[in-house]
């Protein structure tokens, strides 16, 4: 099945926003990465004729953005801000806590394929800091102890 | 404040339900504008203010841009080309200057007078098509903004011949990926294009020739939400909040070392800097103040010494920087200044767009240095070396965010310098025990940044 075959009314919305096919890359992105995980090679072919773009044109929005993911990631992905007013809360030593609890380094991929954790610049919520983002939801003041409650909670071991 | 006008939040809870923002003088400015039939009926429009008179009514106001620049909005609206269309209006909720997050309030919980300003801007210069452009991050609050766009369309308040007349509107979400860069208003334009987020060269202005090459207008989130009280109560009510050159209020986002962060809006021009630490619970242990960015990453820190300065645009110009978006990040003396200034060029380095090389590579080699001293290796002359690097790009890049990068290396020197030459004195042993963790992950993270002086690996 393809995109198009599986969020058909998804798509028409999107492209009904804009005068331009080329406008809708992004949303479509994201809509290809909700279905397959992260922006295959194949996704991205099937943005590119949705947007009627050349694959490569579609690949360089990818690259740019980081949000979108060139590979596959966990199934959760786990991004903890560590910019400067996180870090003036203790974001760095949050981080090393995050990191020892899932026992991967920030930018890997548990090995059960369940987690990934990344380090984010400034997403606007240091008034909550430290603060991550989980499959794009925000989790705030997060801390050591929430956090391995939240891991051990998203295992389903609890 | 008593009553806020922009976190009104704060005041009326569950506001951002759509009935309950009617119920508070919601949407009546834009039934003042657009006139046509009231909610209890009648059939023929009536009333109604022209175009330009909402425009005149905000000019009168003295309303300035709320993203950073502080450029007067009525002034902005009026460079659009009166015969061209179509034209377009597009919202700069990219939100991503470290420490800010006043947008993320006011769509989350405020998203009606958001939508009611960004309508009226938009009527203001006949634009038939808006769009709001929320960080990728702001999936969440996109939801709620989502939410409240069909509860407006579903109460007539937006779409086709709204209350009757023939004037029809459409807004939109538009959701970024995760690029600082895309708050610069013609990145965003080109990323709502579907291209890479890169500044585009001006003139044309986005006035003339913005998104799709019509005549734009573009606004912070912040500065339309002040729209609808304005259109409402009038330019002298709006007035007599804020300073002749600085009218309003602005919302003062609190983060870093104090007690109950937050954010905190403010008449502008009427407190100090020292007072809004203290409204945002003094600092952590009540340690002294180090130091203050007035407008995150991008401001040139002030110390201690400019605790009194007055929160106006104006003020903190003349305080030796800028007041921005107002996000202040406070670094109180536990805070180890070159270990802040390395965050901020690291942030730069990794948001710089790499279209104009003074950035993409100054970004590059600025961190570069930094990693050198904190990781243990550095000499004094390093400093003088970063100086030198930020001076080769200030004044040379092709948009503001490689002038910003160079805003935390000069600004910290030139206040902090004996803190630099401690730092290094102090950590000069090659090992540096404090940061090496940090080092390592950073370096892990950007292996591939190949940014490896003197680091093990």
């Amino acid at each position: 099945m393809t995109l198009k075959d599986k969020r058909s009314a998804d798509i028409e919305i999107i492209l009904s926003k804009y005068p331009t096919k080329r406008s809708a890359v992004m949303p479509l992105l994201y809509l290809a990465q909700e279905e397959y995980g992260y922006c295959s090679d194949e996704a991205i072919r099937e943005v590119a004729d949705l947007t009627a773009l050349d694959p490569t044109e579609v690949k360089s929005v990818v690259g740019f953005y980081t949000m979108f993911f060139e590979e596959k990631t966990g199934q959760y992905v786990i991004e903890v801000c560590d910019d400067l007013p996180c870090a003036l809360k203790g974001a760095d030593a949050f981080v090393h806590h995050c990191e020892r609890k899932l026992g991967v380094r920030a930018g890997q991929t548990t090995p059960d394929g369940k987690f990934t954790l990344r380090t984010v610049m400034c997403i606007a919520a240091c008034d909550r800091a430290p603060v991550a983002q989980v499959n794009r939801e925000y989790r705030y003041s997060l801390t050591p102890d929430g956090f391995d409650k939240m891991v051990d909670e998203l295992k389903g071991t609890v | 404040m008593e009553k806020h006008v922009l976190l009104r939040d704060l005041d009326i809870p569950n506001i951002r339900e759509l009935d309950i923002y009617q119920a508070n003088d919601g949407y009546a400015a834009w039934r003042k504008a657009v006139g046509g039939m009231k909610p209890e009926g009648g059939m023929k429009p009536e009333g109604g203010m022209k175009p330009e008179e909402v425009m005149g009514v905000v000019k009168d106001a003295g309303l300035r841009g709320r993203g950073g620049a502080g450029f007067p909005a009525g002034l902005k609206w009026s460079f659009l080309p009166k015969d061209m269309f179509p034209k377009y209006v597009v919202v700069n909720g990219d939100e991503s200057e470290a420490g800010t997050f006043k947008d993320h309030q006011l769509v989350e919980n405020n998203p009606h007078q958001v939508i009611e300003g960004v309508a009226l801007c938009s009527y203001a210069v006949q634009a038939s098509t808006a769009y709001i452009y929320l960080r990728g991050e702001f999936y969440e609050p996109a939801k709620t903004l989502q939410k409240a766009l069909d509860d407006a369309y579903a109460a007539g308040l937006l779409g086709k011949n709204i209350f009757g007349t023939n004037y029809s509107l459409d807004i939109h979400v538009h959701l970024g990926a995760g690029a600082y860069i895309c708050g610069e208003e013609t990145a965003l334009l080109e990323s709502l294009e579907g291209k890479l987020g890169q500044p585009r060269l001006r003139p044309p202005f986005p006035a003339v020739q913005g998104l799709y090459a019509k005549p734009t207008v573009i606004n912070n989130v912040e500065t339309l939400a002040n729209v609808p009280p304005i259109v409402l109560n009038g330019a002298k009510w709006y007035r007599q909040f804020g300073t002749e050159k600085s009218p309003g209020t602005k919302i003062f986002c609190v983060s870093g070392r104090v007690n109950k962060p937050g954010n905190f809006e403010l008449p502008l021009g009427q407190y100090t800097i020292r007072q809004l630490i203290e409204m945002a619970g003094g600092t952590i242990d009540g340690r002294p103040v180090k130091g203050i960015l007035p407008a995150g990453s991008s401001a040139p820190i002030l110390p201690a010494s400019a605790l009194d300065t007055k929160l106006d645009y104006e003020s903190v110009q003349a305080a030796g920087s800028i007041l921005g978006s107002a996000s202040f990040v406070i670094l109180d003396d536990t805070v180890d200044i070159v270990w802040a200034a390395r965050k901020m060029v690291r942030f730069f380095k990794h948001e710089s767009c790499g279209k104009c090389t003074p950035c993409r590579e100054g970004t590059y080699w600025a961190l570069r240095v930094y990693d050198k001293i904190v990781s243990g290796h550095g000499t004094t002359r390093d400093i003088d070396m970063l100086v030198d690097v930020a001076n080769g790009m200030a004044n040379k890049c092709f948009c503001l965010l490689g002038e910003f990068a160079t805003s935390p290396v000069l600004s910290t020197i030139k206040h902090f310098r004996p803190e630099y030459e401690q730092f290094i004195r102090e950590h000069n042993d090659g090992k540096s025990g404090d940061y090496q963790d940090e080092l390592i992950r950073d370096h892990a993270i950007a292996v591939l940044s190949e940014v490896t002086l003197g680091m093990p690996h």
